[in-house]
């Protein structure tokens, strides 16, 4: 157990996470401004990896590919607000739960309709091939690196979205009290719109970029969701900040854990036990993390409401 | 306008009398299907409970079916290799026999159930729907990496477990103990929500502060219907099992979470029969959609999406004229 591994696996578990944290921001806003649940939110990740893997195979650009990506998450994501997502925020969370179930269903099916079962490929470009050298004589992907990087820019101008602008403003002022800001002449339906739309468009960006280090297929958004949601219940839901937080400590728990949880237990048990119940806890072990969270503060980290 | 006893009455005679009627026209594959439909809507009844009278929208109940159906798989398995299963200081025999097999399912499921609901009913609404998925994909994620059982491939059962005094390889026979069962847990459904339990958990789903100012644990109410909940689910699980003579992670997927809750709420939330015809109505369309279109998923979503927008209540709601059961 060196120390380059070590810090290749962090770099690889902040990778991840930042990725995360991407499809995690949009859930927690559109559940912090609109009190929706989206479980469609993986289909929108799937779009814009499909999106961005079929312009790339056109044109051979990858910046084409991300606008596509961006693009056809932001337009599918602001359809389905005003056609479906519109009649639910009143509803029950079961109706809110069932009906975006009913849109993974659509929109999976459609995709498989369109491209086909099997997974479309999306090519790291050129420029961003090849690893890097780092400070200390790492050797490490320079497209990972790049990810790492670009997600932190995200957050960043999410957070300068949020924190210093008129739109950030009415977001923040719209989770507080939406019947006082529509009272006050704010037109709430285009600013639920929006948060949709903007929400929509960093799921399919996040999954052009992770489309170019896996597989484009039908499916491919279901995991993510699932682990995004697990991160913004950790960091409590509605909350930017504990979402960023949630997403790198998920990121880093799970990659971690699936290597040196085996580890761990070789040290007092026979390897193959070992291996076998580190990897076997390792798959566990951000559920693990969320349950304990929530049994410890059950509104998450940074939550106000239930 | 009709009346929902009548709905009741209807869908149970006609979901005995389909197998019946495949029985006379030797159509083994339709009897089953009704299996099939009758062990779904089992383990839908069990949802209805916590999710019907208590209001627990639970997005992990796949944990119980699948429980149920380990419980299939490991007895039956170490019953066929003859090899004991070893715990230690306590060495268990596998059997081949329902009754074992069911009452070791219930058990099993009744204490996941507790202990997934002592930790989870401290959170509502959506953590709660978000904590009781977490739990779901723990299991799913142990099912899939345990090898000792199959892992990822599962664990085939290579003839189904027998019931005394009745021949479990007939389908019809197998569709009887299924649908007995059935009707077993629609009158413990139905006696549950008219004791003063029920009306309790009912009005803990409704105003739980109210219900704790009269002096009773909403907490307590909503516990044990989770368990009896996930006790009944369980216990289609090992039917589920044994109909396919085959276990997989799969039965612990989160997809089998959110389909129960389908069941439900296209038959009707609360209703005592929603289950029942949310099932009946699901296998058909998978049976005929998916002769007709390798893509029926799609026309599911819709049906779905429709049922959510415009027919709150589901098929009973349709029928009866009322949206909500009256409780």
């Amino acid at each position: 157990m060196s120390a380059i591994l070590l810090i290749e696996q962090v770099l690889n578990g902040l990778q991840f996470g930042v990725m995360l944290f991407l499809m995690a921001a949009g859930l927690t806003l559109i559940f912090g401004v609109m009190g929706l649940i989206n479980l469609a939110h993986g289909s929108l990740y799937m779009i814009g990896a499909f999106a961005a893997a079929w312009v790339a195979d056109a044109t051979g650009s990858f910046t084409l590919a991300l606008i596509a990506a961006l693009t056809a998450a932001a337009v599918a994501g602001a359809l389905v607000e005003l056609v479906v997502i519109r009649r639910l925020y009143s509803a029950a969370h079961l109706d809110q739960v069932l009906a975006t179930f009913a849109l993974i269903l659509i929109f999976s099916e459609g995709t498989r309709w369109v491209f086909g079962s099997f997974p479309l490929f999306l090519d790291i470009p050129d420029a961003l091939s090849g690893p890097v050298t780092l400070p200390g004589g790492i050797q490490y992907t320079l497209y990972r690196l790049t990810l790492i990087g670009g997600g932190l820019a995200v957050a960043l101008g999410l957070w300068g979205l949020t924190a210093r602008t008129r739109l950030g403003i009415r977001i923040r002022a719209g989770e507080n009290d939406r019947e006082m800001i529509a009272a006050l002449g704010v037109d709430i339906s285009k600013l639920y719109t929006l948060v949709f739309a903007l929400g929509a468009a960093l799921a399919g960006l996040a999954g052009a970029l992770v489309g170019a280090i896996q597989s484009v297929q039908v499916g491919m958004g279901e995991p993510v969701l699932i682990l995004a949601f697990v991160v913004i219940v950790i960091g409590g839901i509605g909350s930017i900040k504990g979402a960023f937080i949630g997403a790198l400590l998920v990121g880093l728990t799970d990659t971690l854990g699936g290597i040196f949880l085996p580890e761990l237990f070789k040290l007092f048990m026979e390897p193959g036990a070992a291996t076998q119940t580190g990897s076997a806890l390792a798959s566990m072990a951000v559920y693990i993390l969320m349950s304990a969270v929530l049994i410890w503060r059950p509104t998450g980290l940074y939550g106000a409401r239930a | 306008m009709i009346a929902e006893r009548h709905i009741n009455a209807a869908v149970l005679i006609g979901l005995a009398a389909v197998p019946l009627w495949a029985v006379w026209t030797d159509e083994p594959f339709t009897i089953t299907l009704a299996t099939r439909a009758a062990i779904l809507a089992l383990a839908a009844v069990g949802l209805n409970i916590a999710l019907g009278i208590g209001g627990l929208v639970s997005l992990g109940h796949a944990v119980f079916f699948g429980l149920g159906g380990y419980a299939m798989g490991i007895l039956a398995h170490h019953a066929q290799t003859f090899s004991p299963l070893d715990l230690g200081p306590l060495t268990i025999q596998g059997t081949k026999s329902m009754p074992v097999i069911w009452l070791t399912a219930v058990i099993a499921s009744a204490l996941a159930a507790l202990l997934i609901g002592l930790l989870s009913l401290r959170t509502t609404g959506v953590y709660f729907i978000m904590i009781t998925l977490a739990f779901g994909q723990m299991f799913f994620y142990f099912a899939i990496s345990w090898n000792a059982y199959g892992g990822e491939d599962g664990l085939s059962i290579y003839v189904r477990n027998g019931f005394p005094g009745l021949n479990t390889l007939v389908p019809i026979q197998f569709f009887g103990l299924c649908f007995a069962a059935l009707v077993v847990a629609l009158v413990l459904h139905w006696r549950l929500r008219a004791s003063p339990f029920g009306l309790a958990l009912n009005a803990a789903r409704q105003n739980p502060a109210r219900v704790e100012t009269v002096g009773l644990d909403p907490l307590r109410l909503k516990l044990v219907a989770f368990v009896v909940s996930g006790a009944v689910t369980g216990l289609a699980g090992a039917l589920f099992a044994d109909l396919n003579r085959f276990v997989s992670p799969t039965m612990f997927s989160w997809q089998l979470s959110g389909e129960l809750i389908i069941l439900i709420v296209i038959g009707g939330v609360g209703r005592l029969m929603g289950p029942v015809i949310g099932a009946a109505l699901f296998v058909a369309l998978e049976h005929w959609l998916g002769g007709l279109t390798e893509f029926w998923h799609i026309w599911l979503g819709a049906v779905l999406l429709l049922i959510v927008l415009f027919a709150r209540g589901g098929v009973v709601g349709l029928l009866t004229g009322k949206a909500g059961p009256h409780v």
